[in-house]
């Protein structure tokens, strides 16, 4: 049985980015825990041996039961009995495996009972657990809610409910409605004080993934007669003490063992998260910043699974007399789809590194006031992980479609049949870039990072790095796309125009992913020869992307827009 | 009720991935080409192991394994997964032995840890297939043995009821504690490295592997006892030299060969004496025994 840890040795150089120690000491408080929790590490080499062992579990259950699982999965599916959801039997055993591994609640401190793992190895996680069973990712993935009542919830409800999750009690996030999807301001679901202090939820929520989950949060309307989000508040529903069904389980295109539900809410008892009114505008912009990075590192496992299953197929069938491999036109596709793989997932590891140290700075601030370099820091890094997660969710999803409509024309005729994995990844793919705010979303939430400079000035950093003989030629031609890119933000923006600016928005975002990930996988280049053909393959393709978009930007202009309208 | 349970378990060859290095020259396993893997059906019998732990809080599960000095890779794995501990038996006089010098030696050590309800191993090793040395140990102790064992499915009031596998359905059977279980690969799989065990023993080490380590690890472990693997000598076990190792062996290895089966041939009896005999004299005239 093949490990999906040790079997990718990409994975094992992204953690051991030189980062990961500062990342380390921030996260430990310079190892306080180590006589207090047997499984406390005592020092930098001690924890990363400890990711590693871990993911090594990880690699060897996901490379084992949940990818021999995922067929039969995706083909029995949860169904809904008594108002409760049944999961698919492949389903529930990946779950025990999860919980008796103890891969639950790997974020949260110890004192909580979790593993104080910092995001970028649990990322790592999620990436490999994708690669198995896209769909399983998400329940699994979930635990994520968890950081949300750490970061906002009372002492006492902490206490309460993340030693639940780290135990292995799954967890849902209810913000969709019928009518509020992309908009959560229009959410409607009531929420009633009572006396008591506890509250009263009323209403329907749709498309809830895992909506039969032990702990739910949810987005509710608290102050009656308002419209907006600022009405909003965030609850904890507590699934003993009832009062939320499941009317029905969507019946969907992909991550079918995933159970995505409606749910009816009749007086079910609920409790405050956090103060009043912050539930849409500053809980759920957190909450969604974590699953869309959880989303991003989901489309990696994604595209890592398609580019297998594409390579192993043109390596062993042969047409011609030969494997279909030694053709260019193959293999030039798997080439791209391993340098968008590559890319995404630099990328992917970045953004995680820069969440982790701004979230630990956030985490000491609880504890102590931080010195000015301190808040100066947290604050850069915090910008840089806004700046990079729409980026690396919006663009990784988008190239793991890609790769796995590539896995299957790989296949032919052979991958529109059900009798390979490349059909199943390649329906599960579809909504990565959809869910967690379409990629046409991200780029809303990336196009000020364009304009008001973020991303150049962090393509400016990645180009002061030093780079060997060898791999100058390359950096040259960033150094290039850059002024191409600075050129075509400075057309757009000067016209003063913001529908203008809005239809651009997407080339001029995809310009600047085009030349970070080029930039990263140059880094990674610089330390690991075995990154060097991506580098190549990535920076013709970043070339290509980036003199299209600034040949429309050029031949442009602002009053054509009208053609394009219905 | 609380129960010292012990598992016996075994470092072996992995045999299941052989390839085209697996075989030297003359016919022996090359075992640096071989990964040393925790024996299969021995990870059945630690699940059941840590079933009987979960159901009677306090238990403690303790592996015993005879081997080299690395086999404490074996008792490493065992904590990650539920074990509390384990000793290895190691000693170079207990090298060459076969099935009844090892269960002589295991039976030993087994009489030195004392105070046990159940005593649970693999129905066999992959490396040698015998499935001779858990019986074995039960006859040297003088204990009840229950076989091909699929599922623990009650212990109480001095008694164990366990469902076996056998070729033509299941059987189910009770025995007096203590007694010796040997469990079949049809058993529940064991249970996953955890991940926060992991953390917990990843330092455990033998006293041969403490001597390698430098000081800072040498404190930890002495600061936290769970950490010792305490290896065992035939002499601590007080084993008699004759019947340990290559004296304490009858079974000599005359020569091997390469076998390639030609024809797979199946009578089936109807299990009385005259029969049983009939066939042993014709496998002793055409020299497939004896």
């Amino acid at each position: 049985m093949a490990n999906f840890y040790t079997d990718n040795p990409d994975l094992k150089h992204h953690l051991s980015h030189p980062l990961m120690q500062k990342i380390v000491e921030l996260k430990e408080r310079n190892f306080a825990d180590a006589d207090k929790f047997d499984y406390a590490p005592q020092n930098f080499e001690d924890a990363m041996d400890s990711y590693q062992k871990v993911l090594e579990v990880v690699g060897e259950i996901c490379g084992g039961k949940i990818a021999e699982n995922a067929e039969g999965v995706d083909a029995q599916g949860p169904h809904v009995e008594n108002g409760r959801v049944v999961y698919a039997d492949g389903t529930q055993e990946n779950l025990d495996l999860c919980r008796k591994a103890g891969l639950m609640g790997m974020s949260m401190p110890r004192r909580f009972g979790g593993l104080n793992f910092p995001i970028t190895p649990y990322i790592m996680a999620a990436d490999i657990v994708s690669r198995a069973d896209t769909g399983f990712e998400n329940l699994w993935g979930l635990q994520d809610c968890a950081e949300t009542i750490y970061e906002f919830a009372d002492e006492e409800q902490k206490e309460r409910y993340i030693p639940r999750v780290c135990q292995g009690e799954t967890m849902s996030m209810d913000l969709t409605e019928p009518d509020a999807g992309s908009d959560l301001q229009s959410v409607m679901l009531k929420a009633t004080e009572q006396p008591d202090g506890t509250w009263r939820l009323n209403g329907v929520k749709r498309f809830i993934t895992n909506g039969d989950s032990d702990i739910h949060l949810v987005l509710a309307r608290s102050e009656d007669g308002t419209k907006d989000g600022r009405g909003l508040s965030m609850f904890i529903y507590d699934k003993r003490d009832g009062g939320v069904d499941v009317r029905r389980i969507e019946n969907k295109m992909g991550i079918k063992g995933s159970p995505t539900c409606e749910l009816t809410y009749k007086n079910a008892k609920a409790e405050l998260c956090g103060s009043r009114r912050l539930g849409l505008i500053k809980y759920v912009m957190a909450l969604m910043n974590g699953a869309r990075l959880g989303i991003a590192a989901q489309s990696v496992g994604v595209s890592e699974r398609a580019y297998r299953e594409a390579l192993d197929y043109a390596r062993d069938r042969k047409q011609f007399g030969k494997a279909i491999i030694e053709f260019p036109a193959v293999y030039e596709m798997l080439a791209v789809m391993k340098a968008k793989l590559d890319a995404s997932r630099a990328l992917l590891y970045e953004t995680a590194r820069f969440v982790d140290i701004y979230k630990a700075y956030d985490d000491i601030a609880k504890e102590r006031t931080l010195t000015p370099e301190e808040r100066k820091e947290a604050k850069a890094f915090s910008r840089k992980a806004d700046a990079c997660t729409p980026l690396v969710k919006g663009m990784g999803s988008e190239y793991c479609n890609q790769n796995a409509y590539d896995a299957i024309q790989i296949h032919g005729g052979s991958g529109f049949m059900k009798d390979y994995a490349c059909e199943r990844v390649y329906r599960d793919a579809r909504i990565t870039s959809i869910y967690e705010g379409t990629t046409q979303l991200q780029v809303v939430a990336a196009i000020r990072h364009v304009t008001t400079g973020t991303y150049l000035s962090l393509i400016r950093e990645y180009e002061a790095q030093p780079v060997k003989e060898s791999l100058k030629g390359i950096h040259d031609i960033l150094v290039g796309l850059t002024e191409k890119f600075e050129k075509a933000v400075q057309t757009v923006t000067e016209a003063k125009n913001q529908e203008y600016l809005d239809f651009m928005a997407r080339r001029l975002v995809e310009m600047a992913g085009n030349i970070i990930m080029a930039y990263l996988l140059l880094g990674h280049a610089e330390a690991n020869e075995s990154f060097t053909k991506s580098c190549e393959v990535y920076t013709k393709l970043a070339q290509s992307e980036v003199d299209k978009h600034c040949d429309f930007i050029a031949n442009f202009s602002p009053a054509q827009i009208d053609c394009y309208k219905a | 009720m609380s129960l010292n349970i012990i598992v016996l378990a075994k470092q072996v060859p992995d045999t299941r991935n052989v390839g085209k290095d697996a075989m030297k020259e003359d016919g022996t396993i090359n075992r640096a080409a071989l990964p040393a893997i925790f024996n299969p059906e021995d990870l059945n019998a630690l699940e059941q192991a840590l079933r009987l732990k979960d159901a009677n809080p306090g238990s403690t599960v303790t592996v015993l394994t005879m081997g080299l000095p690395r086999a404490s890779e074996v008792i490493r794995e065992a904590m990650f997964r539920g074990a509390d501990g384990g000793v290895v038996l190691t000693d170079r006089v207990l090298g060459g032995a076969d099935t009844l010098a090892t269960s002589y030696s295991l039976a030993q050590a087994v009489k030195k840890m004392g105070n046990y309800d159940v005593i649970l191993g693999g129905r066999q090793a992959i490396d040698g297939d015998t499935a001779q040395v858990g019986p074995q140990i039960a006859e040297k102790l003088g204990l009840p043995q229950v076989t091909y064992a699929e599922e623990i499915l009650e212990l109480k009031d001095g008694h164990i009821v366990v469902k076996r596998r056998l070729e033509n359905g299941v059987e189910t059977v009770k025995a007096p504690l203590p007694c010796v279980v040997t469990v079949n690969g049809s058993a529940a799989e064991c249970r996953p490295r955890n991940a926060k065990r992991i953390q917990k023993y990843k330092y455990a080490a033998s006293s041969t592997e403490q001597t390698k380590l430098d000081d800072a690890r040498k404190a930890l472990i002495a600061a936290r006892p769970y950490l010792n693997i305490p290896e065992w000598s035939a002499a601590f076990v007080e084993a008699d030299p004759e019947q340990i190792g290559m004296p304490g062996s009858p079974t000599k290895v005359k020569a091997i060969e390469n076998v390639v089966f030609t024809a797979k041939e199946c009578r089936r009896l109807d299990g009385s004496d005259e029969q049983l005999e009939d066939l042993v004299k014709e496998l002793i005239a055409n020299h497939t025994i004896g």
